[in-house]
């Protein structure tokens, strides 16, 4: 029976943490896109996790399609969630506050959720792993090959986003709108339509999240609320509306959740994660990489 | 004041009424056990009403001090035989000590931060609601919670504690009515409308923010103690982010600007989860979201703001 | 415009609120049944959706399949079974408003439910009050024991489920047959992996059970590798996981995946449908698990008191809802086949199937043979489970 170390027991909370943390960054990521746009939190985003996770079960597990077909119909029908979600919720309210946008994706995702356990039931779901489940050791820990997909679906998006927003004239628009929505349309940028892009986005975004974690921790129709407060903790740790802050909360969140449990309790461990996220409120509001200014200019 | 007035004592009868109409129409009489929670709820809305509708301020954290009130009454009366009346003012200064200690902080923020932090703080609340359970009885909960009693007599019936809580949400009523009539209310509403203005006019922004979240907390602790009383029962699921949501909710639908909306909407989400959408059955979580839905797009002023959308309609 | 000022608007408040209520309350009350004075009316509260929903949803079902088979049969003495179901949703205040509307409402002779231990205390009051029956389909003891010194009863409540504590002896029974006396535990927060948890403490030193490590989970967490790190790093000699729903499984296969599979590992009851055992993908082999007999019906000896009746109910489970049977159903069928019983014995009268239920012994039910008594409301000991072992993909009964 071989005994763990210390180090190989820290390396083993780190790797979870990162894991588990990159689920939370790509919501947070979610998150931070609709903000830039609209300054609406959407706290229907842990849905499209769990969407994501279920519809890519239903084209995988029993329409039985290879992963080349069901990872982009899958990612395609929550986006299509998303840009339903801005045209019924968010684009009919009048005079947006920051409470009446709250409570409409809350709405949004009270739908969302009845709707998935009417369709899926409430039993949890599982998919196969992208490359099998034998695990690599290393150093006396363990990695799942699917952690390995995690992280990388994390790069592979920070990526394809930072070339998207700085390269292309779509992410360049939807970075007009986030800073000022009166001055694009007056250089004729549609802002609505740059709304549209920016849940879909999100959408896909949540989506990939819900892919790959589930050949991990199953997914069920009620996982979303959780990972929204998660997310939205990460969002803010790091800054809302900065996109590498989303990276840098989210695996900060991970991380502290992982070690207080195996250190310290783990009754208690999302009260540490929650207690970080109150010191940044306290301490420097916009977040770990966030500037004061720019979070001063905002409406909210 | 005179419509305030009219209103009031239409208000009141009706409250009064209620109960004896119930004897000739069964259907009613049914009812009974709803409208104790109906009144609950509306205490804590009416809290909310002045903390969101009028100073603007965003909580996500109410349904902690509602689980204080009921815990604090819950886990004296129960485990050290203290006499409940006593415990409620027990959970009074519990929650006011907390509010303090975390309003102080969290009210220098704004908007989406305030909702953060008011988050982090419930679900914190809970989670030790649900650690410490040699005190609190963890998840399986708190049961046999002992009932009231006024001066001997206990309150040991569904429409004898239909009559204490309305009462008190009657005296809480004319109590915040009183205070959005005053400087305090015209105070309030300065700071929603703008912090930098107010505080220009001479208006102690930080201290009028602080006063009215203790204040609200205090009310919708005393709810939390009436409520523990009444169902005899509490568990930390009953004080979770998603009850407090529930009550914005509640201030959302009836109308957040309005006393009158903050018990209206009560009564709507109260009725519309413990009996309404029973008929949905599995469809009921989907039902109640388009119902949110609808009433935030199509009446941002809640419903109470339907006679005025419908005078203006006439007025065309 | 000048007479809306003109008129009292006290008279036009009242009237309003007064028809307003009435005609709401009227548009929405259920309908009545033109039979309802024949049939016999049960009513029964279950977490069908929510937290607890592995609970209610197969209680609900099995609730209503044996209705229908019991109806299809003619009823009980002519008379039609009508239950009526209401769904809890995990929530301490719906669950006790749904027991008054029964009572109040709806009049039925008796109730069964709720799923979860903390709902079925909290109705205690309320049934003791109005006096009428009510068989819990969830596992504390406390439910039934008003004291537990003297071992007095709650005079109107029951339950089927076996006790928690029932499941903890019977793994701890099978440890120390094998030798194991060095132990770690993990159970998530929730009512019902606090309730094994705290079994579990209390009855280790019953058994000589030493516990080095006690780590918790949420029932929505997505891993548990922290929590096994940590027990890998003190080396048990077994894990003892007490929890329901997705973790049950994360667990096992965080357990695979960390290469822990030298330290036995034990599930709660709940890892009882073969469901868990796919969702597993491989990594269940080998795990043991106290079942009651409705979750092993196949492998039962044929001379079994229960097999019959469990493999009864399986087939008429699995052909009806196209998916396997869960330990809880089981509960669901045990409640409302004793009331049914109890019916058929002495009719609608709350206070005699009350009487009629107490003295029933000897009754064959899905998870155990029941003895009811004065001074035991729940009528099962022990020998209500079997240790059961995953082999090849499927249940075996374990030595």
């Amino acid at each position: 029976m071989e005994h763990m170390t210390l180090a190989s027991q820290l390396l083993q909370y780190i790797i979870t943490g990162v894991t588990i943390g990159s689920i939370y960054a790509m919501v947070a990521i979610g998150f931070n896109i609709i903000y830039n746009v609209t300054e609406a939190i959407n706290f229907a985003q842990g849905e499209f996790v769990m969407l994501g996770g279920l519809v890519m079960v239903f084209f995988r597990v029993t329409l039985k399609l290879p992963v080349l077909f069901s990872l982009p119909l899958t990612i395609s029908v929550v986006m299509a969630v998303g840009i339903l979600l801005d045209r019924i919720a968010i684009r009919p309210i009048r005079k947006p506050t920051v409470l009446s946008m709250v409570i409409a994706t809350i709405g949004a995702s009270f739908f969302i959720r009845g709707a998935a356990m009417f369709i899926w039931g409430k039993n949890p779901f599982d998919l196969p792993p992208f490359s099998g489940r034998n695990p690599i050791t290393f150093l006396g820990a363990a990695i799942q090959p699917q952690s390995l997909w995690v992280l990388g679906f994390l790069v592979a998006v920070v990526i394809v986003l930072t070339i998207f927003f700085d390269r292309t004239i779509m992410g360049k628009a939807l970075r007009a709108c986030a800073v000022n929505p009166s001055a694009s349309s007056l250089v004729g940028i549609n802002v609505k339509y740059m709304i549209l892009i920016s849940f879909a986005l999100s959408a896909a975004i949540g989506a990939i999240g819900g892919i790959v974690i589930t050949p991990i921790s199953l997914m069920e129709y009620d996982r979303g609320a959780m990972l929204a407060v998660k997310g939205f903790s990460a969002c803010a740790v790091g800054g809302i509306g900065n996109f590498p802050g989303a990276v840098l909360g989210g695996i900060l969140i991970g991380l502290i959740e992982s070690l207080g449990a195996g250190l310290i309790s783990s009754g208690y461990k999302d009260v540490f994660a929650l207690l970080a996220l109150l010191l940044i409120l306290f301490v420097k509001p916009s977040g770990l990489l966030g500037s004061a200014e720019v979070s001063k200019i905002r409406k909210f | 004041m005179n419509k305030d007035f009219s209103h009031l004592t239409g208000f009141g009868l009706c409250i009064f009424l209620l109960p004896l109409l119930g004897k000739w129409i069964p259907m009613l009489a049914n009812y009974m056990d709803v409208m104790v929670y109906v009144g609950i709820y509306s205490i804590i809305t009416m809290a909310l009403c002045l903390l969101t509708g009028y100073a603007g301020q965003i909580s996500l954290g109410h349904a902690s001090f509602f689980g204080i009130g009921a815990y604090v009454s819950g886990v004296m009366t129960t485990r050290y035989g203290v006499n409940p009346w006593p415990c409620l003012m027990l959970g009074v200064a519990a929650s006011a000590t907390v509010a303090l200690l975390i309003g102080g902080p969290s009210l220098k923020l704004k908007g989406h931060y305030l909702a953060m932090a008011t988050m982090a703080f419930c679900i914190i609340i809970t989670i030790i609601f649900n650690e410490t359970a040699t005190y609190t009885g963890g998840p399986d909960g708190l049961a046999f919670i002992p009932g009231i009693s006024i001066m001997g007599h206990a309150v040991d019936s569904e429409v004898k504690y239909y009559y204490l809580v309305w009462s008190v949400v009657f005296l809480v009523l004319l109590f915040c009515l009183n205070i959005i009539r005053s400087r305090v209310g015209r105070a309030l509403r300065s700071i929603h409308g703008s912090e930098l203005a107010a505080s220009a006019i001479g208006v102690n922004v930080a201290r009028y923010k602080i006063y009215v979240f203790v204040f609200s907390a205090v009310l919708t602790s005393v709810a939390g103690s009436l409520y523990a009383h009444y169902l005899n029962f509490i568990n930390p699921a009953s004080f979770d982010l998603l009850v407090s949501i529930k009550f914005l909710i509640m201030i959302i639908l009836g109308g957040m600007h309005s006393l009158w909306g903050a018990i209206f909407g009560a009564a709507l989400v109260t009725l519309l989860s413990y009996e309404w959408l029973q008929y949905f059955e599995e469809a009921e979580v989907m039902v109640y979201g388009v119902i949110v839905l609808v009433i935030v797009i199509f009446l941002p002023h809640g419903l109470v703001s339907i006679p005025k959308r419908l005078k203006s309609i006439r007025a065309r | 415009m000048a007479n809306m000022k003109t008129r009292p608007s006290i008279g036009k408040g009242i009237a309003s609120l007064i028809a307003a209520a009435v005609t709401v309350t009227l548009m929405l009350s259920p309908v009545v049944s033109a039979h309802a004075a024949q049939a016999y009316k049960v009513g029964a509260v279950f977490s069908v959706t929510g937290r607890a929903s592995f609970l209610g949803d197969p209680e609900k079902k099995t609730a209503l399949l044996l209705q229908e088979e019991i109806n299809k049969k003619g009823g009980i003495n002519g008379h039609p079974l009508k239950l009526i179901i209401y769904d809890d949703k995990g929530d301490s205040t719906q669950c006790v408003i749904a027991v008054r509307k029964l009572i109040n409402r709806d009049k039925v002779c008796a109730i069964i439910g709720p799923s979860l231990s903390g709902l079925s205390l909290s109705v205690i009051p309320v049934v003791q009050k109005s006096k009428i029956p009510n068989v819990s389909c969830a596992a504390s003891y406390k439910i039934v024991t008003k004291n537990p010194k003297t071992g007095e009863q709650w005079k109107w409540v029951f339950k089927t489920p076996q006790s928690d504590s029932m499941a903890v002896e019977a793994i701890y029974t099978h440890m120390k047959k094998h030798g194991i006396s060095r132990i770690a535990i993990t159970s998530v927060n929730t009512g019902y992996g606090a309730s094994g948890r705290s079994e579990l403490l209390r009855l280790a030193p019953r058994y000589g059970m030493t516990i080095v490590a006690d780590e918790k989970y949420g029932p929505k967490d997505t891993d548990m590798t922290a929590q096994l790190t940590k027990i890998k790093g003190m080396s048990p000699q077994a894990i003892v996981n007490w929890s329901i729903g997705p973790t049950q499984v994360v667990v096992v296969r965080n357990w695979k995946e960390l290469g822990m599979t030298n330290i036995k590992m034990y599930q709660s009851h709940g890892f009882g449908s073969r469901k868990n055992i796919k969702l597993a993908a491989g990594a269940a082999e080998g795990i043991y698990c106290p079942l009651g007999a409705c979750n092993i019906a196949e492998i039962l000896p044929a001379n079994h008191p229960q097999k019959q009746v469990t493999m009864a109910y399986v087939k008429a489970y699995t052909e009806k809802y196209n998916e396997p049977v869960s330990s809880f159903g089981g509960h669901a069928w045990d409640a409302l086949s004793l009331v049914v019983k109890a019916l058929k014995a002495v009719g609608p009268d709350k206070a005699k199937i009350r009487d009629y239920l107490e003295n029933i012994r000897g009754f064959v039910g899905q998870h155990g043979v029941f003895n009811f008594s004065p001074k035991d409301h729940n009528g099962l000991s022990k020998e209500a489970f079997r240790m059961v072992v995953v082999k090849k993909g499927d249940w075996a009964l374990a030595d």
